[in-house]
């Protein structure tokens, strides 16, 4: 009979998960600082092609987006097939694109108006026809700064 | 009598509320792609200007048609070119230095074929596209010729200022980051300005077809 008797025998003492939600915390804080919340609600396909040649667009600057593709496969009863232009949550048709930049010009300061850069978002499968027509619209309300929008990759695998 | 312990708080459901957070984030957001190509429009003009007259052979000029084959034009011949030999032949055009006298090209390093491109000033790239074009297409022909033109301004870049340690792709990147300090970017700034002067990016674009 010994004084210093082992309080258990044998086992493994249970492993710690105190320091799990540390880890997933820390995980949540990255997808939150990492990510932004969607801002259109698009309505159309929207696969952007590769490009490697590519600039960061500023997000200080003013950014105005316009989306060109086919609509998505449950709006097709009501839209169609063809390639489509959705400004802000809308389909919209070419002659609106111009009311669009001026809407968007009024939202912003003065000095910040010539710096308005216009992103394009459009989809790799679409064609050039309704895009030029978007850059007619685009030069006539003189907003010349333009971004193809495109994913990193390479683009001869498109 | 035995000191007691403070009882330990049960934390482990913590772990189940921070991850049903975290998925709920996961599927609620996008990483944005905010990055492109950047170009810039010509400005608008109701009534058509003089045309400027260049010489055919300054010209690259590039079409599109409908089943998104390439066809190039260049010193007075016609030929198909596959979309992965684009940037050799658009840096060849560039960098050909054909010229004489006071069109010769100091910088250029091409074949200096008469029958080319005089200058970088001089050359000038054309591309036209049909309305049935795929975007991925031209987006591709797009990326080409800006790639084309970063390798020359690259070139010349680290020519010139070869203490710098870095290429005009580099540079411009760090220009437009914001964390950079304001006396480097406007150091930068002149420097990339002087570039573009040696190379610039004569592009045009001519209006769509209508088939």
């Amino acid at each position: 009979m010994s004084k210093f008797k082992k309080k258990k025998d044998g086992g493994l003492p249970p492993i710690s998960t105190a320091s799990l939600p540390d880890i997933v915390f820390m995980l949540l804080f990255f997808f939150m600082v990492a990510t932004v919340i969607k801002e259109d609600n698009l309505k159309i396909q929207n696969q952007l092609p590769k490009a490697n040649q590519i600039e960061k667009l500023d997000k200080k600057k003013p950014i105005s987006y316009i989306y060109i593709g086919k609509p998505s496969p449950n709006y097709v009863d009501t839209y169609g097939t063809e390639d489509r232009i959705q400004l802000n949550d809308k389909l919209q048709s070419v002659k609106e694109v111009q009311a669009f930049i001026a809407a968007e010009r009024a939202a912003l300061a003065e000095e910040l108006v010539p710096t308005l850069t216009v992103s394009l978002k459009v989809d790799k499968d679409a064609k050039m026809g309704v895009l030029t027509d978007v850059k007619q619209e685009l030069r006539k309300t003189n907003a010349l700064k333009i971004n193809y929008t495109t994913k990193k990759g390479d683009a001869l695998t498109n | 009598m035995a000191k007691r312990s403070a009882p330990e708080v049960n934390a482990g459901s913590m772990a189940d509320i921070a991850f049903l957070l975290l998925i709920f984030f996961l599927v609620t957001t996008d990483i944005a792609t905010d990055s492109g190509l950047s170009r810039k429009l010509p400005p608008w003009e109701e009534d058509t200007q003089e045309p400027v007259i260049i010489k055919e052979k300054n010209i690259f000029a590039l079409t599109l048609n409908s089943n998104n084959e390439i066809l190039l034009t260049s010193g007075g011949d016609s030929e198909v070119v596959a979309l992965k030999d684009l940037r050799a032949a658009t840096v060849k055009f560039l960098d050909n230095g054909g010229g004489e006298g006071k069109d010769a090209c100091k910088r250029c390093k091409g074949a200096g074929d008469p029958a080319s491109s005089d200058n970088l000033q001089k050359a000038v790239i054309s591309l036209a596209n049909d309305r049935l074009t795929d975007y991925k297409t031209y987006i591709a022909v797009q990326n080409e010729i800006l790639a084309a033109y970063n390798e020359i301004r690259n070139r010349e870049f680290k020519r010139d200022y070869p203490n710098l340690e870095m290429n005009f792709v580099e540079a411009t990147a760090m220009y437009q980051d914001p964390v950079t300090e304001p006396k480097v970017r406007e150091n930068l700034k002149e420097k990339l300005e002087a570039i573009k002067l040696i190379v610039p990016q004569k592009f045009s674009e001519a209006e769509a077809k209508r088939d």
